[in-house]
């Protein structure tokens, strides 16, 4: 598994069309692999991702999306994603159709994806009015008789995710919070992590998981490749930033302007 | 006695319930600065529990996101999110679980998905999270909602999370409990009018026989509180 430019690895592994998950659970969000999806211009993707936030708002409001599959859609903290809104309220730039769960459910899914299962099974979806606004079933349990809920496993065709910092073989360490990092890259068809650094040995950290060389396709160096979100370690999330957004994202305008001095104006490290 | 605003009176009142030594699910805003005051003032060994994955987290200030490095850095133990759902939310290990939303509706069924239609609303909101599951896989579900018509509602535009184990709904006006499965006006806090709870309300209010009134905030419950938010703006 070689250690690539991030731009050749997304050319190389991301389709128009495909189903692409960027994920990180407020930490270790690949903002940077994000940008560079937008600059490569890519189309009708359905993106997956339990907790959409800034880098999902930018990459559907630069039309990049047709569908969303997810489970909190906001900006935590602060309010609302507002292109994320301006899509599914008014169809800006293109409708979104929503694919909706609650964390639970997605977090269910994300194991059995990891498990090469077909579904995840919950006690949940019980009531209320989003079972019938979703994929999800009743299966009985075959031995207590028990009704539970399934949900549908996510196979992507490409996991995305950040992390601290990969060896020169590519064998990626991540530490701190860990969301759903390890199962996005093993739930994927292919998958690609940017780190913040390539080191000569893994030293050992508390609480970090190693994700093998041979279950990634490519690995790429991006420092501060989190950015707003953050990397434990390395640098702290940028709070300012996300509530900066609010303002920035809200105008149609604005928005672009942003997008073009900040992202299409740039290239990929 | 000294001066305290509405959601003082709240994060206090809401801090108060939550005895020593309880697991709580935490959210960020008024739920996150209720369990850190408790853990701070007469509930020092509750465990507070945020859904990124941290198990025991004593922050120093108040995280503007539920994953903030610092809860990871000061908790006990950090686990992955599906680790978080399965086996400590659905494995019934969670005493109490903080909720939100946009709408309420007389049962404590709660509204965080849309205002309006689902396939056209007026307003998207963010949607359910950790919510439905929170709402069945906990003891006690403590609500902090402010009150008003908007929010207290006759019908809810969706329901994301079922009221079953509502156990309280605390407000800037006062303290709602479900007697006989409807969700009634047990408390108001100092200075506020019943009437003005009824008119902050989409239903006909129903209002306890024998209408309590909260403490207000103690000095030492202010003062832990502020130096909370003090050290967050810091």
């Amino acid at each position: 598994m070689p250690i690539v430019p991030l731009r050749d690895a997304v050319s190389d592994l991301v389709r128009d069309g495909d189903v692409v998950a960027l994920e990180g659970f407020t930490h270790l969000i690949p903002h940077a692999a994000g940008h560079e999806l937008i600059r490569q211009g890519r189309r009708d993707l359905t993106l997956v991702r339990m907790t959409p936030d800034i880098v999902y708002d930018q990459l559907i409001g630069m039309g990049c999306a047709r569908k969303l599959v997810f489970s909190w859609g906001g900006n935590p903290g602060v309010g609302s994603l507002h292109r994320l809104r301006d899509a599914v309220e008014n169809g800006w730039p293109q409708p979104l159709e929503l694919e909706e769960h609650s964390h639970a459910g997605m977090a269910a899914a994300w194991a059995a994806g990891a498990a090469n299962l077909p579904f995840g099974v919950l006690r949940g979806y019980r009531g209320g009015d989003l079972p019938a606004r979703t994929r999800v079933a009743a299966v009985t349990c075959p031995f207590t008789g028990e009704r539970l809920a399934a949900v549908p496993a996510h196979h992507p065709d490409v996991g995305i995710v950040h992390a601290q910092r990969a060896d020169r073989d590519g064998n990626v360490q991540l530490w701190g919070i860990l969301g759903v990092q390890k199962e996005t890259v093993l739930s994927s068809s292919r998958s690609l992590v940017t780190v913040e650094e390539i080191v000569d040995e893994l030293t050992p950290v508390p609480g970090a998981i190693v994700l093998p060389s041979w279950v990634v396709d490519a690995v790429c160096v991006a420092p501060r490749g989190a950015h707003p979100s953050y990397a434990h370690g390395y640098y702290e999330r940028d709070n300012d930033f996300y509530v900066a957004w609010d303002a920035i994202s809200r105008d149609r305008d604005a928005f672009r302007a942003w997008m073009d001095e900040h992202v299409l104006a740039t290239v990929a490290a | 006695m000294s001066e305290y605003t509405a959601d003082e009176m709240m994060a206090v009142e809401a801090a108060r319930r939550i005895e020593d030594g309880t697991v709580c699910f935490v959210g960020i805003g008024l739920p996150s600065l209720a369990a850190n005051l408790a853990r701070r003032t007469h509930a020092p060994h509750s465990v507070l529990v945020y859904e990124s994955g941290t198990i025991g987290a004593k922050p120093e200030s108040l995280p503007l996101s539920i994953g903030d490095g610092e809860l990871a850095e000061t908790a006990d133990a950090v686990v992955s999110v599906p680790e978080m759902f399965a086996y400590w939310l659905q494995g019934g290990r969670i005493d109490v679980g903080f909720l939100g939303a946009a709408q309420i509706d007389r049962r404590g069924n709660l509204n965080s998905t849309v205002i309006g239609a689902y396939d056209a609303p007026k307003v998207r909101l963010p949607g359910g999270g950790g919510a439905p599951e929170i709402a069945l896989g906990v003891r006690d579900v403590f609500v902090m909602l402010r009150h008003t018509s908007r929010a207290f509602v006759e019908q809810l535009d969706f329901t994301t999370s079922l009221g079953d184990d509502v156990r309280v709904v605390v407000t800037d006006l006062g303290i709602l409990e479900p007697v006989d499965g409807e969700l009634t006006l047990v408390a108001v806090h100092p200075g506020v009018d019943v009437e003005a709870a009824r008119a902050a309300t989409g239903w006909e209010l129903k209002v306890a026989g024998e209408l309590r009134q909260t403490e207000p905030p103690t000095d030492a419950e202010l003062s832990a509180l502020r130096s909370l938010r003090a050290r967050t703006a810091a």
